[in-house]
């Protein structure tokens, strides 16, 4: 197969490709972890109650939601900043590929990764069917 | 017993869940639901949003290291990545609408059939050399390294295996699973990929899959930090773990033994279902 660009060969890719993930990986778990030291030191002695389900309260519902609730150093905010960051890995992985299939100059492939994005974009910004 | 209890008590299970998970090729996520509502009463909803963060971090921490191999194919799994991220809208808004009861039965037949799969022999055969039209279209055939230096493969059943795909994904946001058992199949048996490439490429395509189904349970308000957090520490740490000793080691027999565990889990999640306990 003939590439156009033979700096961005398959093999490349997937070198960032496995980088971005490992990147996003260690930085939501440490955050995940940031947030559950104050968490426990917070809310330890509490008795949990998950047997019921309420729902969270909107403040953990949304990206603009746990940012708000991050600034003002909630420990279950930063915990879920964490799970947002991990949500947000593969959507960076989907990105640069989009990017690379660009430099690729592989229409077929820029147009498949953007339908991915698509679904994923609308997912996350309170999406539903 | 409190939070702090709680928290550990769940942290140490998910880390052993992860450990086996990947040491056995699994998959951790599969057991944490079971594990938070059969044993901690966690009610369904907060165990599935947990679980499918934890899965997101399982998948982005193994891919990392597969994909620098060269093993997974980054073609087949964005182009199966429109079929499972579809699908796993759909599972996201049917969890809401299905009984938590009906959830569990469900969940009690993907592990029941789960460890079913597991018992099977994979048998690597029928290997094609005519390139199919649409894997041509898609440049999806591609090679992979193995020890005698790179082997070309083709691919075939796209359709089959996109259709495959999309049930996958409709699973994984239904239940909070990475339905990698699925995937695998979908892969191997309709798609006639080498074992390593479908592999790598479902574990890679899971992450993907598990974002777009979490996406829709962040704005429902099923993922609960508290919960979320010994869940995803302690699955990461353990799939970590698991995949450090994956290689040289037999786990002939800890995979019957999981397997077993997650039969049983698969049953006790049907039966409290169908009696109305979750």
């Amino acid at each position: 197969m003939v590439r156009k660009s033979t700096d961005w060969t398959d093999g490349r890719l997937e070198k960032i490709v496995g980088r971005i993930l490992q990147i996003g990986v260690i930085a939501a778990a440490s955050v995940v972890l940031l947030g559950g030291i104050l968490y426990l030191g917070r809310y330890g002695s509490v008795s949990p109650h998950y047997d019921v389900f309420h729902g969270e309260p909107a403040n953990l519902r949304s990206v603009s939601g746990v940012m708000k609730s991050v600034l003002s150093f909630h420990a279950r905010g930063l915990i879920q900043l964490g799970v947002l960051l991990l949500i947000a890995t593969p959507i960076a992985r989907v990105v640069f590929s989009i990017i690379a299939f660009a430099l690729q100059r592989d229409r077929t492939y820029i147009l498949v990764t953007l339908i991915v994005l698509g679904v994923l974009t609308y997912s996350l910004f309170g999406g539903g069917l | 017993m409190n939070i702090l209890e709680f928290t550990t008590l769940i942290w140490l299970g998910s880390l052993v869940a992860g450990f086996l998970g990947s040491l056995t090729g699994l998959g951790g996520g599969v057991v944490i639901v079971p594990l938070l509502t059969l044993a901690f009463g966690v009610d369904i909803r907060y165990a599935i949003g947990a679980s499918l963060v934890s899965v997101i971090a399982t998948s982005s921490g193994a891919a990392a290291a597969y994909v620098r191999e060269g093993f997974s194919n980054i073609r087949i799994g964005m182009f199966l990545e429109i079929a499972t991220t579809l699908g796993a809208l759909v599972g996201a808004a049917l969890s809401s609408t299905l009984s938590t009861q009906i959830l569990a039965v469900i969940f009690g037949a993907v592990l029941v059939y789960s460890a079913f799969l597991s018992g099977r022999r994979r048998e690597e055969d029928h290997r094609i050399d005519k390139p199919d039209p649409w894997a041509t279209l898609l440049k999806l055939d591609a090679s992979y390294p193995t020890r005698d230096g790179k082997v070309q493969y083709h691919v075939r059943g796209i359709p089959g295996g996109f259709s495959l795909m999309f049930v996958a994904g409709t699973l994984s946001g239904l239940l909070g699973i990475g339905s990698g058992a699925v995937k695998v199949l979908a892969m191997d048996q309709a798609m006639r990929l080498p074992f390593k490439v479908s592999t790598t490429t479902s574990n890679f395509m899971i992450g993907v899959t598990a974002a777009a189904g979490a996406g829709v349970y962040l704005s429902r308000g099923y993922i609960d930090p508290g919960l979320a957090m010994p869940v995803v520490l302690g699955v990461l740490i353990g799939s970590l773990l698991g995949a450090r000793i994956l290689f040289g080691t037999k786990t002939r027999l800890l995979r019957i033994i999981f397997a077993l565990v997650i039969l049983a889990l698969g049953i006790e999640m049907i039966y409290n279902g169908l009696a109305g306990k979750l």
